[in-house]
């Protein structure tokens, strides 16, 4: 692009209409909006799958009412039967996974701040844009569908492995049309995805306002271009990979399938079918390891501006902010096989990827000490976005740290599949990423909403949150301990029975947790409506999204992302676009 | 070999055969109770009684408590008298011309001791199979059906019965519990009421046949399915026996 | 007032967490297996790395967060952008924990995995189908017969589709329910899937493998005490996994061989 500024629309397309402007509107801002309340449902119906799965964990047998009319064939008498809590369990993953973390880090707060940030009127290309979010509902109303439909939703998890996923009725309900659903859906959204991720890209490049120079965007940004570019290199393999699974269910190619199968005591596939159950292990999780850090990059990069806008402090390193980002990123690709070392791969490359996996881990404490270091020695603001900012910090190493375990082979031959990991990844990508959302959310509430959020149900939410999501994930740790398997709809086996005061626990925990986010929905809704109205730049912040110079000229940038505190000024920060001034 | 993929499309068990659903002379005539006559036999196995193959429960405790006792196969199984157990007799075509009431109650499959009473069933189009657990464990129930709807399905111990109704005709059904993979039983859903299991005795005897020319299906879970026709006069008893060799799956 | 809740509690999450790993002891399972110690040895040292670093961090976010908030004095920040000395110090040094912690857990990954079987061990087969396992004993031949997937019959007591008639190799198998194993001598087991996805976990031998369809995994340990212990189902296989479950048995040498012979007789 020679003048790659000229391609953006000036203005955004003048409103005709409540259609154009609210529903199918080319406006990032919109959008932004629209993947955001996408994924607020997303997040609430999860959350309500996984109220019911508690429920069942700790009252096993017990009649959860209304369940029934959600599936008479999966709650007779409105008990859970052991295959209606892996349908759940599927769809509880997929949500929060897909159309949660992937959605609204990235896609919802990304495609609103990052032009904002970049001083660019608008995304690359807001026609894909708006199409990126049109593919993305198209692919939640299809895997929702599956909750209507006879078999109901498949039982093989978020990671569909096969055979149980490729051969069909035969190996369980939900493996019929609910699984041909479930792969329709990720390879929808996966295409969504991989158009977002390069108007990602295009935007970051290309429509950088004067003087934003890489070493002057908002580590957000850096964030979201990052997490752009893995989301192209990744979700292109895991579409591959459904069209292959899909090939396998519907033409019979077994790329995934070998021979000789028994199901039922009957020959289902013949024994010269030679598909590999590993090969979508390893084209699954080539996507899947990125897609952690997919969720949780952006987070990191919010949490890394608001801790510096209310520590009134620079980013701590900013450099090796990015540069410990890239890294990431990049290692992020080659570290998939920690989530095989007890698959039947090779165990030799089990020592490749556990070392990778430790190496992976290193840039990742570099970011949490920058973190302390950005608050040690500010002054600081306490406000609910802060709050959830450290507690993102909190629950990111809880979180984080427990990953050393399950990278060294000989322990996680142990805690392979345990509540262990459950807890991990909980904490890590679910809550620590969530928590960078909801610090996004009170702190940009003001750009997004023309209001302030409540800071006092903004604290209460704060406290339960914070509190809950210790109590919910921490126990997991000790049920790994104790060996503990995850997935499992019912503890059975002797071992597990005295397990369960845990579960109760987990599961009051839960539905308290689960309740606090009412009130946070509650103040979104009212705050929208009735809050107070925010000024341009209440949190007294540096970068261009509070400069307010939207006019018709693009703003000009003079200096770093992160001038807060700059010794010798009188205001304690300094915005992006605020020219130099040659002191006399 | 086939591959039989999402659609669930599968052999039946034992070389058994789905009904064939062939438009033959509209089914309207109803039968005439005072011509009607009767099909008697004995089914028989030809050859060494194989030995009774064993059970293990051992991954259940309850089963194998419930049982009490060393548990064998019935798939396969010989009487001591050398005759079969557990053959489906079922009249194949000839009775077309008729319509037959659905019988208003239901069939009962039990589930005791982790075994499925009966092993074998028969019955109506559009009449309902009734699955009841008489267990303290949980049990999925697995119809591997080809001609009807495939569902699977757990029952908790404690839960209502399960009722199902099958809208087409098909010989055999098995039946699979996949929490104890020994568990099987195998169900022929026909048009007609003419059907029947044998017991310890190897006999059988169908009842209540207008006069004419049957063709009449004999089933079996590891021997193989035979065929033969016979002529029913009134208010007399044909005799139709089979006779089945091992290793008889084709 | 919020930033002094932050600071405590943080502190009191931290001292819960830390309690009740450090009565960790109680929480693993008893060992049973020679490798064990060695597993539980590297899990108890990345537990105290991490939970030294858990607490450094949490208690550090506590403290700043205290001491740092805004008091209304007038207190300015500190302006300072970084310091890439004292990240490059950090950087490596915990480069150099981490690396080192892996190079300690190779030692037990390779004795689990890269070293062959004893001579002399026991050699087992495993098959895992929905929802069950299945155990197959050479008997005194020392062979295990072929499989024939087309006469794998449950229902006629015939898990692993052997020809005993045909196969001179299969005749004299053992096929239980139950794995039977002796105390103190080394064992083999060759795991298998028939259907889909399947695992074998034993918490109590510190040992868990998948089992995969069109593979056949060699797995190998030495049970150190006799008891009888639960095999589970860790990968995910349909709606039976939660009970997917078989008894291990560990038994003194005199004990197995009568088992073993019961078992055969049973056959």
């Amino acid at each position: 692009m020679a003048e790659p500024r000229a391609a953006a629309p000036l203005h955004s397309q003048a409103a005709n209409g409540f259609l154009r402007k609210y529903v199918f509107s080319t406006d990032h801002k919109v959008i932004g909006k629209q993947y955001f309340f996408l994924a607020l449902f997303s997040v609430f119906v999860g959350m309500i799958l996984s109220w019911l799965m508690r429920i069942h964990l700790a009252w096993p047998k017990t009649h959860i009412p209304g369940l029934g009319v959600l599936s008479s064939a999966g709650a007779p008498g409105n008990v859970m039967t052991p295959e209606y809590y892996l349908s759940l369990l599927t769809l509880h993953g997929t949500l929060m996974i897909f159309f949660v973390l992937t959605t609204v880090p990235q896609n919802g707060l990304g495609n609103f701040f990052l032009p904002l940030q970049i001083g660019a009127r608008e995304m690359a290309f807001p026609r894909l844009n708006m199409l990126s979010f049109w593919i993305a509902c198209a692919s939640l109303a299809v895997l929702l569908s599956t909750l209507f439909i006879t078999d109901g939703p498949p039982i093989s998890g978020w990671t569909a492995y096969p055979p149980l996923s490729a051969v069909g009725t035969a190996a369980g309900p939900g493996e019929g049309l609910g699984q041909t659903l479930w792969i329709l859906s990720i390879a929808i959204f996966c295409i969504g995805s991989l158009l977002g991720s390069i108007n990602f890209i295009a935007t970051t490049l290309d429509l950088r306002t004067s003087g934003m120079d890489l070493t002057r965007l908002p580590l957000t940004c850096w964030a979201w271009f990052i997490t752009a570019v893995m989301s192209l290199l990744s979700f292109a393999v895991l579409l591959g990979a459904c069209v292959m699974l899909l090939l396998d269910r519907l033409g019979h190619t077994t790329f995934f399938v070998p021979g000789g199968l028994v199901l039922n005591d009957y020959v289902i596939s013949p024994s010269s079918a030679g598909g590999s159950p590993l090969l979508w292990q390893h084209l699954f999780w080539f996507f899947g390891h990125p897609e952690v850090y997919i969720a949780i990059l952006p987070g990191m990069g919010i949490v890394s501006h608001v801790l510096a806008c209310f520590s009134r402090r620079p980013v701590f390193g900013y450099k090796s902010m990015v540069l410990a980002l890239g890294v990431i990123g990049f290692l992020s690709f080659t570290v998939w096989g920690h989530h095989m070392f007890v698959s039947g791969m090779s165990p030799y490359a089990g020592l490749a990827f556990s070392a990778l996996t430790m190496v992976i881990a290193v840039p990742s404490a570099l970011k949490t000490f920058n973190w302390l270091a950005t608050i040690w020695r500010g002054t600081l603001r306490l406000t609910t976005a802060m709050l959830f900012s450290i507690g993102f910090v909190s629950l990111f190493v809880a979180g984080g740290l427990t990953g050393l375990f399950l990278a060294d082979p000989a322990v996680d031959a142990y805690l392979h599949a345990t509540y262990f990991v459950v807890g991990h990844f909980h904490l890590v990508m679910g809550a620590a990423a969530l928590f960078a959302v909801f610090s996004g959310t009170y702190f940009w509430a003001p750009k997004l909403f023309g209001r302030m959020l409540d800071e006092r149900l903004g604290q209460i939410h704060f406290w339960i949150t914070l509190g809950g999501v210790y109590c919910i994930f921490m126990p997991m740790y000790f049920m790994g301990l104790e060996g503990a398997p995850r997935r499992y709809s019912e503890f059975t086996d002797r071992f597990l029975v005295p397990l369960a005061p845990f579960n109760r626990f987990m599961t009051i925990a839960a539905l308290i947790t689960g309740a606090a986010q009412v009130i946070f929905m509650f103040n979104l809704i009212w705050s929208i409506f009735r809050g107070r109205k925010a000024t341009e730049n209440p949190w007294e912040a540096t970068s261009l999204e509070w400069s307010g110079n939207l006019g018709a000229r693009p703003p000009v940038v003079y200096r770093g992302p992160y001038e807060y505190s700059v010794p010798g000024e009188a205001e304690d920060y300094i915005m992006q676009d605020f020219p130099k001034v040659a002191k006399s | 070999m086939l591959i039989f993929t999402a659609c669930g499309r599968k052999q039946a068990g034992g070389g058994g055969e789905a009904a064939t659903e062939r438009p033959a002379t509209p089914a309207t005539q109803s039968v005439d109770p005072d011509t009607v006559g009767a099909i008697t036999g004995k089914v028989r196995f030809e050859g060494q009684r194989p030995k009774p193959a064993t059970i293990h429960m051992d991954q259940d405790p309850f089963c194998a408590a419930k049982q009490g006792q060393p548990v064998f196969a019935e798939d396969g199984a010989v009487n001591p008298d050398g005759s079969l157990p557990n053959v489906f007799i079922y009249v194949q075509s000839g009775a077309d011309q008729y319509t037959f009431p659905t019988p208003s109650g239901p069939v009962t499959l039990d589930q005791d001791g982790c075994i499925y009473r009966p092993h074998v069933l028969g019955l109506m189009v559009g009449q309902t199979l009734r699955i009841v657990s008489s267990d303290a464990t949980t049990h999925n129930i697995h119809a591997l059906t080809r001609a009807n709807r495939e569902w699977n399905e757990s029952q908790l111990p404690g839960a209502a019965p399960i009722d199902r109704v099958f809208a087409h005709a098909e010989v055999m059904i098995p039946i699979q519990c996949n929490e104890h993979p020994w568990m099987k039983a195998y169900v022929g859903v026909v048009k007609t009421p003419f059907f029947a299991v044998t017991g310890d005795d190897g006999a059988y005897t169908l009842r209540g046949l207008p006069p004419g020319e049957y063709t009449v299906g004999a089933w079996t879970s590891r021997f193989g399915a035979q065929h033969e026709v016979v002529t029913v006069t009134p208010h007399s008893s044909a005799t139709l026996d089979f006779s089945f060799k091992p290793g008889g799956v084709s | 007032m919020a930033a002094l809740a932050v600071a405590l509690v943080l502190i009191l999450l931290t001292a819960i967490s830390a309690g009740l790993f450090w009565g960790h002891a109680g929480w693993l399972p008893v060992d049973t297996s020679a490798h064990g110690p060695g597993v539980d040895h590297e899990l108890n040292l990345t537990l105290l790395i991490t939970g030294l670093l858990f607490g450094a961090a949490q208690l550090g976010l506590a403290y700043a967060v205290w001491k740092y908030r805004e008091r209304g004095d007038g207190r300015k920040a500190a302006g300072g952008r970084g310091n890439g000395r004292l990240e490059a110090v950090w950087t490596l040094a915990v480069a150099a924990l981490f690396v080192g912690l892996i190079f300690t857990g190779y030692g037990v990954w390779a004795q689990m995995y890269l070293s062959p079987a004893p001579a002399g061990a026991l050699r087992i087969d495993v098959q895992g189908e929905q929802f069950a396992y299945s155990f197959r004993y050479p008997g005194p031949d020392g062979r295990f017969g072929p499989i024939h997937a087309d006469k794998i019959d449950d229902a006629g007591g015939n898990p692993w589709g052997l020809d005993r008639d045909r196969d001179a190799d299969s005749k004299d198998d053992v096929v239980t329910a139950t794995l039977g194993i002796p105390v103190g001598r080394p064992v083999e087991l060759l795991l298998r899937s028939r259907d889909v996805g399947h695992s074998f976990d034993v918490r109590e031998l510190r040992i868990q493998q998948d089992m995969l369809p069109g593979v056949e995994i060699p797995v190998h340990f030495t049970a150190t005490r006799s008891g009888q212990y639960e095999i589970i189902c860790t990968q995910l296989c349909g709606l039976g996994h939660y009970r997917m479950r078989a008894f291990l048995r560990v038994l003194p040498e005199a004990d197995f061989e009568e088992w073993l012979a019961e078992q055969a007789s049973a056959q």
